[in-house]
C-alpha cells in the first residue's frame, strides 16, 4: 500500500485516491495544431524513475494532488496541491 | 536434436529418463545478425520461429535480458480467447487462436491448449443485447460464438452463485473454442523449434544501449557485448518505452502499468471453462490449471509502476469477485500472487509496425491480450520484418492511427491507458 500524505488530510492509504496520470502533460491551446493535441492526449514519456502524477483524493478532500513519486520502488519524494495559488498559500502558512 | 514422439518417451523410459538431449543451444553472441530480436518473451520466440519457419530466413538472433519464460510469459492467466469485436482485432484474434489449435503439432512440443470454452456471465437483459450484438458480428467473420440461457448455464458449470448474487447470473456468452494453454511450454515449444531451425537463442544477455549512425540502428550494446545487427525488432512489452528511448526516440503512445495474477492451492477438478465476471466495477476471470490450482485475475493496480509486485487493495477486490461468483471457494488458500508490467497503450490496441527508424521494428503495447496474441504477433511480426511492409490484416497495428483518427478502442474507454484492462 502506497501512503500518500495529503496536504489538507494528512497520510492516508492510496485507496483513499485515484490515480490521474502524468502530471507533466501539459493541454495546448484550443486553437493549437492537431500535432500539439496529438501529443499532449496519445504521447507519454512512460517515465521509469522519478514521475511527477496526478492523484484525486476522491475519498477524502476531493483535491487533485501532484506527487512526486519513484514508479519502481513507490517512494513517494514529495506531495503537494496540484492547483498552483492554493499550493502557494498552504506553502506560505507553514512555519 | 530429437524429435518427441511417442517412441522417444518409451526409448528414454527403458533408460531412466537419463539420455534426453538439450531442447536448445545455449551459444555465445556472434558479433553479427541478419535480425536481432530484443526480448524472449512468447513474441519474441514466435517472431524468430515464423521468421526461419514461414520466411526461411537464416541469422537470428533473439536476446532476452534474464531467462526464457521469466517476464509477462510466466505472469498472465494463460486465458486463448478470440471473442474481439472490432474489425483488425477480430480477424488477427481468430488468425491466432488458429495457430492455437495447431500449435502442440507445429512446434511438436505439447503446449497443453485445452479448448475448454470461455464464459463471459451477464446479468441483464442490456447486457445479453450487446453479448448478441458482439458475438454475433463476431460469426460474421468466421469466429464461433453462442449465447447460453440460464439453464444451459446451470447444467456446465454448476457452482457458480445462482442464488443470492448481488448481481443475478441471467445466462452467458460463449466461445467454446477458446480455452487455456500451459505458458511455459509455448516459451519453450517456441525456443526449441525457432533453436531447431538455426535460430540463437541469447539469455541473460540485456541491451543497454543502441548505437545509431545516419539514422539507421548500427548495433545493440549488451552485457555479452556488441552485437551488430541489419534489422531489429523490439518486443519487450512492460519496457518498449525504455528500449524506445535508449533508441533515441522520446515518447510513445503506451503506459507501463501492472497487472496482478492469482493461483490458489491445487484442488480437485471444479471448473471445467473460464468463466469472466464483469458488472457493477468488478473484473474478473477464473480458470483451473491442470494442477488443480485456481488461476485467477481482475484488474490493473489503477497506477502507473514498473514494479512487478501487486498491491493489497487489489488482491481484495478480487478476492471479494471471487467469493461473489464462486462461494465455494470460501475456504480455498491463496498459494501465491504476482504481478507483471503492462503495455497499456492508449486505445488498448497493439503495436505491429514499421519506426522512424528504417531498420527498427516495434511489437509493442500489449495490453491484457499479450498471451493469446503471441502466435499470430509473431507471424505477423516476422512477416512485416521479412518484407519490410505490414500485412495487410494488421496495417492499423500502426503508432500513426491516433493521429490518423482510426484508433481501435475495443472498449471505447477514450485515450487513458489504464481503462484498457
Amino acid at each position: 500500500m502506497i501512503r500518500i500524505n495529503c496536504p489538507f488530510c494528512g497520510e492516508r492509504d492510496h485507496s483513499e485516491f485515484a490515480y490521474g496520470g502524468d502530471a507533466s502533460v501539459q493541454y495546448p491551446a484550443l486553437d493549437a495544431s492537431v500535432e500539439e493535441w496529438h501529443d499532449a492526449v496519445f504521447m507519454r514519456e512512460n517515465i521509469r524513475g522519478n514521475q511527477f502524477e496526478t492523484w484525486h483524493h476522491v475519498n477524502g478532500c476531493r483535491m487533485w494532488l501532484v506527487v512526486e513519486r519513484d514508479t519502481v520502488t513507490h517512494q513517494i519524494h514529495s506531495v503537494k496541491a496540484a492547483h498552483d495559488g492554493i499550493a502557494r498559500v498552504i506553502e506560505e502558512r507553514q512555519p | 536434436m530429437t524429435r518427441y514422439s511417442a517412441w522417444s518417451v518409451f526409448k528414454n523410459g527403458l533408460s531412466g529418463q537419463n539420455n534426453w538431449g538439450r531442447a536448445w543451444r545455449d551459444p555465445e553472441p556472434a558479433k553479427k545478425y541478419d535480425i536481432v530480436i530484443v526480448g524472449a518473451g512468447l513474441h519474441g520466440l514466435a517472431t524468430a520461429y515464423y521468421l526461419a519457419k514461414n520466411h526461411g530466413l537464416k541469422n537470428i538472433a533473439v536476446l532476452e535480458k534474464g531467462w526464457l519464460g521469466g517476464g509477462n510469459a510466466g505472469r498472465n492467466t494463460t486465458i486463448v480467447r478470440s471473442n474481439y469485436m472490432m474489425p483488425v482485432n477480430r480477424q488477427f484474434y481468430e488468425h491466432s487462436l488458429k495457430l492455437w489449435e495447431n500449435l502442440s503439432h507445429e512446434l511438436n512440443f505439447n503446449v497443453m491448449f485445452s479448448q475448454r470454452a470461455h464464459i463471459s456471465l451477464l446479468h441483464s437483459p442490456a447486457a445479453r443485447d450487446a453479448a448478441a450484438r458482439r458475438y454475433n458480428i463476431m460469426r460474421l467473420t468466421g469466429t464461433d460464438a453462442e449465447l447460453w440461457d440460464l439453464a444451459t448455464l446451470q447444467q456446465e458449470v454448476p457452482h457458480l452463485n445462482y442464488h443470492n448474487a448481488r448481481f443475478p447470473i441471467t445466462g452467458a456468452a460463449v466461445q467454446r473454442r477458446a480455452g487455456t494453454a500451459r505458458h511455459d511450454a509455448v516459451a519453450w515449444g517456441y525456443a526449441r523449434a525457432a533453436d531447431q531451425l538455426g535460430v540463437d537463442i541469447i539469455q541473460n544477455c540485456e541491451v543497454t544501449a543502441v548505437r545509431r549512425e545516419h539514422g539507421r540502428i548500427i548495433a545493440l550494446h549488451t552485457s555479452r557485448g556488441e552485437i551488430e545487427a541489419t534489422k531489429i525488432g523490439f518486443a519487450v512489452a512492460g519496457n518498449s518505452s525504455r528500449l524506445w528511448q535508449m533508441a533515441g526516440m522520446e515518447k510513445l503512445p503506451i503506459e507501463s502499468h501492472k497487472l496482478q495474477a492469482f493461483v490458489s492451492e491445487p484442488l480437485k477438478p471444479l471448473l471445467d471453462q473460464v468463466v469472466v465476471f464483469g458488472v457493477g466495477g468488478a473484473h474478473f476471470y477464473i480458470s483451473q490449471s491442470d494442477k488443480g490450482g485456481m488461476v485467477f485475475g481482475g484488474d490493473l493496480d489503477w497506477y502507473k509502476s514498473y514494479a512487478q509486485r501487486g498491491n493489497l487493495p487489489i488482491v481484495q477486490d478480487t478476492c471479494e469477485a471471487a467469493i461473489s461468483i464462486l462461494p465455494c471457494l470460501g475456504r480455498v488458500r491463496l498459494l501465491r500472487h504476482w504481478a507483471g508490467i503492462m503495455d497499456m497503450s492508449m486505445d488498448g490496441s497493439p503495436f505491429i509496425c514499421k519506426t522512424p527508424i528504417e531498420n527498427l521494428y516495434l511489437n509493442a503495447g500489449w495490453n491484457y491480450g499479450g498471451f493469446k496474441a503471441s502466435p499470430a504477433s509473431g507471424w505477423y511480426f516476422a512477416d512485416l520484418i521479412a518484407n519490410d511492409r505490414p500485412h495487410p490484416t494488421i496495417e492499423n497495428f500502426s503508432l500513426q492511427r491516433f493521429e490518423q483518427g482510426i484508433n481501435i478502442d475495443e472498449r471505447g474507454a477514450g485515450p487513458d491507458p489504464k481503462l484498457h484492462g
